[in-house]
């Protein structure tokens, strides 16, 4: 069975490559989408957590994965909510590249 | 009513005029006449009190050990000082009814004579120095106030700034003074002095002549500013820019006259052994002041033009034998001086007012002439004021001013002489402008058409004319002036005195008449004289260029680098600066922000994790 550092290196490296896509990507979809796997990989850390800390009766720890579900939830919201305003901002702008939304360049 | 509360209202009803004229009444055309029914109050209220004695006084700012009262004496110098004040200034502003009908700031004019009367009645009534030195700033300010009453005139504006600049000078050595005073005698309440200074002369023997003296000199400076000496008088010919009637009732009557009126009453407080105050070298200086200016005042008198000028010049020659009186430990003389001056001379003035009005603000004599058929009765009450002025006998002007010239020739013969050649000099112009102004034939259109003035002009002249004949004979003297000794012998005319000035009269009215008679030009012209010594020159080049303007370079420095360069620009440029700097964090760049976001949650990870 997989150690729990090897949980947390792969949940890290999803991390940077979401950070990595959200800092770089241009395409605000994109950039979207690497939101969302900064979010996955934070939920397998949770999980990796949950299962390796055992509560006494063998057990994984449920706070763990409650939380997960919670992430699971808001991130369902946000997607919504997000898909949303970038529909509007092609709507009003006809383009969803991020280098053309500067205006409000102090 | 009690006399305190009289007082009171004498002195604070011209304040609530002047109060009630420019917040309330100013739009409705009522404030003249709201100012002439306080003018004429106060002169009712002064002839109530004429000749009682009392005082009453409150505190006004207090301090641990020290206050400040403000309270008014009534005494025979006071009540007859304010019998000057408000006669002439209720003719002043019934003439001013007539002569400021058309002036579009009619309500501003009277608002400022009344906080004059104000002002004046404050320093004439005033108990202590420190109510005298408020007042004293007060008149000054309603002088500049009204010098300044056609501001939108340059020279108008500039002449206010002068006249109140100029007595600035002088006020700073009379804080001086009455601090020193203060010192001497541990008082500042006229009541206290004599005391104070009779314990000090005991303490101090040695020292007492030489810092009395000093300390006389600084109060000197008050009234060398006011009453216009040399060598701060260049602001009094200036300050005839204003309207006429301030100029008879301030610059000629009552403000200038208060410099004598302090110097006396400091006198009287101090209540020393008259040999001794005579011997004192302020007294000397005072006197020499006084003398120096009558002379000055009357060789330039000689070579002006406009008749305002002229006259303004005879204020300072006789202002001049004011001073030269008190500082002769002649007092009374120059009291008496005082108050037979301000009817005649208030009556020049105010006939100068109705020339000027009638030749349509025409101040050259040499554009004016005949006015006497045009106007008989501005010319017979000028006439008048123009023989009290010149002092012949019959007239006030001649009782007081003989008492004068006894005191000089009693005191300090050199003195005398001087007197004397201001006493032809003063014929000598007064026969020049009255023959150039009122004889001989109009010299121009503005001439020409002039009318006799209105009634509210000519009755003012014929009362102030009346009274410069007859103010001067003991049976009106001793009840009104403000002085203690009267004249005794009326008409003696043996002695030197009265044949030097009868002398000087004669020769100076038939060389007057010999020069200028049917000219139609100055047929002398003395450049030195008609450019004033180029005092007011000295001043301005020399004066105004090194000391005023090196000092607003100062200011400027002060004012453009310090504050406003360093302080508030600086401040202003360095939060300009800040957010110059962090306007670039503000690239509107996404990523630019995850990236600085993500980093800082590095940092803050690392920071918890690792230290």
């Amino acid at each position: 069975m997989a150690t729990l550092h090897q949980y947390l290196l792969v949940s890290g490296l999803l991390f940077s490559l979401g950070l990595a896509g959200v800092v770089l990507r241009r395409n605000i979809i994109i950039v979207f989408m690497c939101l969302e796997l900064m979010l996955s990989a934070a939920n397998l850390t949770l999980i990796a957590f949950s299962r390796f800390h055992t509560a006494g009766n063998g057990l994984p720890d449920p706070s763990g994965q409650m939380l997960v579900f919670f992430v699971i939830t808001v991130a369902a919201a946000e997607v919504a909510v997000g898909l949303a305003i970038i529909v509007a901002l092609y709507r009003s702008r006809q383009t969803i590249h991020t280098e053309d939304l500067t205006s409000m360049r102090g | 009513m009690s006399l305190a509360l009289l007082a009171w209202i004498l002195l604070f009803l011209p304040l609530a005029v002047a109060a009630a004229n420019q917040l309330f009444v100013k739009r409705t055309g009522l404030a003249p006449y709201l100012s002439v029914a306080s003018a004429a109050a106060t002169l009712a209220i002064s002839f109530l009190l004429l000749g009682k004695t009392g005082s009453a006084e409150f505190s006004w700012a207090a301090v641990e050990g020290f206050s400040v009262n403000l309270g008014v004496t009534l005494d025979k110098l006071s009540t007859g000082m304010m019998i000057v004040v408000t006669g002439v200034g209720f003719l002043v502003h019934v003439f001013s009814l007539a002569y400021m009908k058309d002036d579009e700031a009619k309500a501003r004019f009277f608002t400022g004579l009344s906080l004059f009367m104000f002002s004046m009645t404050g320093i004439v009534l005033s108990s202590n120095f420190i109510m005298t030195f408020i007042f004293w700033e007060l008149v000054g300010l309603s002088s500049y106030l009204l010098i300044g009453h056609w501001y939108q005139k340059e020279s108008a504006a500039d002449a206010a700034k002068k006249a109140f600049i100029t007595n600035r000078v002088g006020d700073f050595g009379f804080m001086i003074g009455i601090l020193m005073l203060w010192g001497i005698t541990g008082t500042l309440a006229f009541g206290g002095m004599h005391a104070g200074v009779t314990a000090f002369q005991a303490a101090h023997p040695a020292a007492f002549a030489c810092i009395l003296s000093v300390a006389l000199l600084f109060t000197f400076c008050g009234a060398v500013g006011k009453s216009a000496q040399f060598p701060l008088h260049v602001w009094l010919p200036d300050a005839m820019e204003g309207p006429t009637p301030v100029s008879a009732l301030i610059h000629a009557a009552t403000m200038v006259a208060a410099g004598v009126y302090m110097l006396f009453r400091v006198q009287l407080s101090l209540d020393l052994d008259p040999e001794f105050l005579g011997g004192l070298l302020s007294s000397k200086v005072i006197a020499w002041t006084g003398g120096i200016t009558a002379l000055l005042a009357a060789l330039m008198a000689t070579q002006q033009d406009d008749i305002k000028r002229v006259l303004a010049y005879s204020t300072l020659s006789q202002l001049g034998y004011m001073v030269m009186a008190v500082g002769l430990v002649a007092g009374e003389a120059g009291m008496f001086h005082l108050f037979t001056h301000a009817w005649f001379k208030a009556l020049l003035f105010l006939g100068s007012g109705a020339v000027i009005f009638a030749c349509h603000h025409e101040q050259d004599i040499w554009k004016m002439g005949g006015l006497l058929k045009k106007m008989p009765v501005t010319g017979f009450t000028f006439l008048i004021g123009f023989l009290a002025l010149i002092a012949v006998p019959g007239t006030s002007g001649f009782f007081s001013k003989e008492q004068i010239l006894e005191a000089a020739l009693h005191h300090e013969p050199k003195l005398f002489w001087i007197a004397a050649i201001v006493a032809l000099l003063t014929p000598f112009y007064m026969t020049r402008l009255f023959v150039v102004a009122f004889l001989g034939k109009p010299r121009d259109h503005g001439a020409d058409h002039a009318h006799e003035v209105g009634p509210l002009m000519s009755l003012p002249l014929i009362i102030l004319a009346v009274l410069g004949l007859v103010a001067g004979y003991p049976f009106l003297a001793a009840k009104i002036a403000p002085a203690y000794e009267q004249p005794e012998h009326l008409f003696h005319f043996a002695g030197l005195v009265p044949m030097v000035s009868l002398a000087a009269v004669a020769l100076g009215v038939i060389a007057g008449f010999a020069l200028y008679a049917g000219k139609d030009k100055d047929p002398v012209s003395i450049p030195l004289l008609r450019e004033r010594f180029y005092i007011d020159r000295f001043y301005d080049n020399f004066v105004v260029r090194y000391f005023q303007n090196g000092f607003a370079a100062i200011v400027h420095f002060f004012d453009e680098f310090l504050i406003n360069g360093v302080l508030v620009g600086g401040l202003s440029r360095s939060a300009e600066g800040f957010g110059n700097l962090f306007r670039r964090v503000q690239s509107g760049n996404l990523q630019g922000y995850a990236f600085a976001f993500g980093l800082g949650v590095l940092l803050v990870i690392y920071f918890t994790v690792f230290f």
